[in-house]
């Protein structure tokens, strides 16, 4: 009882914290949102926010500006997305085997180029980073102020991201197209739309997101990179596009989800909880697993989710 | 023969044009490609002692690697195996720990069950989900993966932590528990000539009995084989169960061959370069056999890369990656369409 009075007083705090936590997962999955609405499912988003988060390092150590940073983090997203659009939209490769590929890929290719250029001396790096944004009145509500209005840029951005890509799915001919071209392929086809250029663009798009949030981690929830630091973000993305049932508003809550449930694990271990770390830390794994089991989810997902498209 | 050159020489080209790349990449970066590979090969099969610890390296991936393909022939993708490998090894540590008294001719075939049924059971949780709950496996297999990553986690750290409480890391299995090893002091042990044995054993199931075809059939052609009066679901589920089963024995063979005890971050992602390992052995077992060499060497090679090269020996990693998704690409029809084209147009000008 004392942990939970503790926690009730320190709400505001918490909030502002799972807002933080929540900021990467919600931007990856809203990319992963659009990509299977097209109609391929990216297990590679892993190593996009990786790749994002090292590139986002590196730009802002060389220049000292986070912004460009941020900038080389979303193009390394979008490259790397490229190549798995390339493989899979363009050759019809298996959309699991480039994904998981792609994941060892970034693990591997960050670690020879950290090494290689900063090399090994066990020192973290200490990049500048984005510093937050007090929106003006509104951080100076009471309660809840400073916990929703004072936070870095990507996070509203993040936000913002959230109704907008629901106008566009939703409410806008690109949108329409690109959910038909998930459903329908081949009927999209016949309708002149090309379900290639749709699902290239898209996962543009998502390797954009992606790379955003990866710099995130490098550039605002911490100031350095450290291999392996998306530490499963990616996958707990997808988990949270399942979650969330394919609509930007779903992820939303979603990704709040399992940013309360990661903020509430370092509360919990300053207040001193006895409930083992490792256990809260699977949390988000076995919410997802549940999730999944509870709701009839084959119904709702994209018809033609993972198949890979051959024009006839 | 033309069938076998098919499938063989996709991967040879997918080696090559992944070492081309790497190369390449080096050069750009400043880097040595000859010392570099040079280092790799001698870290790999350098000396005697160098061969042994390939071979090693190359039990754990494997055994997998014939879990994934395995599970494959049937059209499942077991992107568990990594899970299931975590629970096999620390099955066996719990089990292994009561077995002092016992001989080891009774010990090691009790943690050997144990591995495998702990394997067996976590690749049963992803497939209730799929067929109780409709949960795609793909999706599942990954959130099991990290459960059970946090699982040993946990375990290391409270019930199963050494006696001495000191490290996060369970007790040494006692010496009953232990896969005898074969060329002290090299590192080579039982599990090593039983992985190839387990190779032949999956071999001649898949190919020499009739479950066995049942099994490749409801892969290959889930519609023709319903006709056929197969009951491809439950061959699935069969071949799903049996992928868990063996992921699970390799990380109990680890276990009782090499570490002895299982510590946080046991497994270097053997799971998922498993999966490498049954897409370059084009699924075929003896090819499998010949990719986890192959791994196995780049594994054992990525040490003396750091010392000799002055590479980090996650270049590995890039390797095996850059290889896989040549191979992914050759593999395609568009790619194979092409292929067959040009060899056309060259025969006929």
């Amino acid at each position: 009882m004392d942990i939970l009075a503790s926690l009730l007083t320190n709400s505001s705090s918490l909030l502002h914290a799972t807002l933080i936590a929540a900021t990467p997962l919600l931007l990856a999955a809203l990319g992963e949102t659009l990509v299977e609405r097209a109609g391929v499912i990216n297990i590679g988003l892993e190593g996009i926010l990786l790749i994002g988060a090292f590139a986002g390092m590196v730009g802002s150590y060389f220049t000292g500006s986070p912004f460009i940073g941020l900038l080389l983090g979303a193009a390394a997203g979008v490259l790397l997305a490229l190549l798995f659009a390339s493989l899979t939209v363009g050759l019809g490769a298996d959309q699991v085997v480039v994904g998981i590929s792609i994941n060892l890929l970034a693990a591997g290719l960050t670690g020879v180029l950290y090494r290689g250029i900063f090399g090994v001396t066990g020192q973290a790096l200490i990049v500048k980073t984005f510093s937050p944004l007090s929106l003006p009145l509104l951080s100076s509500l009471p309660f809840f102020g400073s916990a929703l209005f004072q936070h870095t840029l990507l996070v509203y951005f993040a936000l913002l991201a959230v109704p907008l890509c629901g106008i566009v799915l939703f409410h806008t001919r690109a949108g329409l197209q690109l959910q038909a071209v998930g459903e329908h392929p081949h009927a999209a086809e016949t309708l002149g739309v090309s379900v290639r250029w749709v699902r290239t663009l898209t996962l543009g798009i998502e390797g954009l997101l992606g790379g955003l949030a990866g710099s995130y981690l490098s550039l605002a929830y911490s100031n350095t990179f450290i291999e392996g630091m998306s530490a499963g973000r990616g996958f707990i993305a997808l988990a949270i596009v399942i979650f969330g049932r394919w609509k930007p508003i779903g992820v939303l809550y979603g990704a709040l989800f399992f940013g309360a449930a990661t903020a509430l694990q370092f509360q919990l271990q300053a207040l001193g909880s006895t409930i083992p770390y490792q256990f809260v830390l699977m949390l988000p794994y076995g919410l997802t697993l549940l999730a999944l089991a509870l709701s009839g989810i084959r119904i709702m997902a994209p018809l033609a989710l993972g198949q890979p498209y051959q024009r006839e | 023969m033309t069938l076998r050159i098919a499938r063989v020489l996709p991967a040879l080209l997918a080696l090559v044009s992944a070492f081309a790349t790497i190369a390449l990449g080096l050069w750009i970066c400043g880097g040595s490609v000859g010392s570099t590979f040079s280092a790799l090969l001698l870290g790999a099969v350098g000396d005697t002692y160098r061969i042994t610890e390939t071979a090693v390296k190359t039990c754990p991936l494997l055994y997998t690697g014939l879990a994934v393909m395995l599970a494959l022939h049937a059209g499942v993708w077991n992107i568990g195996a990594e899970g299931q490998f975590l629970l096999g090894a620390l099955a066996t540590a719990w089990v292994g720990q009561y077995t002092t008294a016992l001989a080891p001719v009774i010990a090691i075939p009790i943690i050997c069950s144990a591995a495998l049924g702990a394997g067996l059971f976590w690749a049963s949780c992803a497939l209730i989900l799929k067929k109780k709950r409709g949960v795609n496996e793909v999706i599942s297999t990954i959130m099991l993966n990290f459960i059970a990553a946090n699982l040993v986690s946990y375990c290391v750290h409270g019930p199963l932590m050494e006696t001495q409480g000191q490290y996060p890391q369970t007790d040494l299995l006692p010496t009953t528990a232990r896969l005898p090893r074969l060329l002290p002091p090299t590192r080579l042990h039982l599990g090593v000539p039983l992985a190839l044995l387990a190779a032949l054993a999956v071999w001649f199931f898949l190919f020499r009995t009739k479950a066995g075809f049942r099994l490749r059939a409801s892969g290959a052609n889930p519609t023709a084989a319903r006709f056929a009066g197969i009951h491809v679901d439950q061959e699935m589920s069969v071949a799903f169960l049996l992928s868990g089963a063996l992921a699970g024995l390799a990380g109990g063979i680890e276990v009782s061959g090499i570490t002895q005890r299982v510590y946080e971050r046991f497994s270097s992602g053997y799971g998922y370069t498993a999966i490498a390992v049954a897409l370059v052995g084009q699924r075929s077992p003896l090819g499998v056999v010949f990719a986890a060499v192959f791994f196995g060497a780049l594994e054992a090679g990525a040490g003396s890369l750091q010392r000799e090269a002055g590479v980090s020996s996650v270049l590995v990693s890039v390797m095996q990656a850059t290889m896989v998704l040549f191979l992914a690409a050759y593999s395609t029809d568009t790619m194979q369409r092409w292929w067959r084209g040009r060899m056309k147009s060259d025969i006929s000008s």
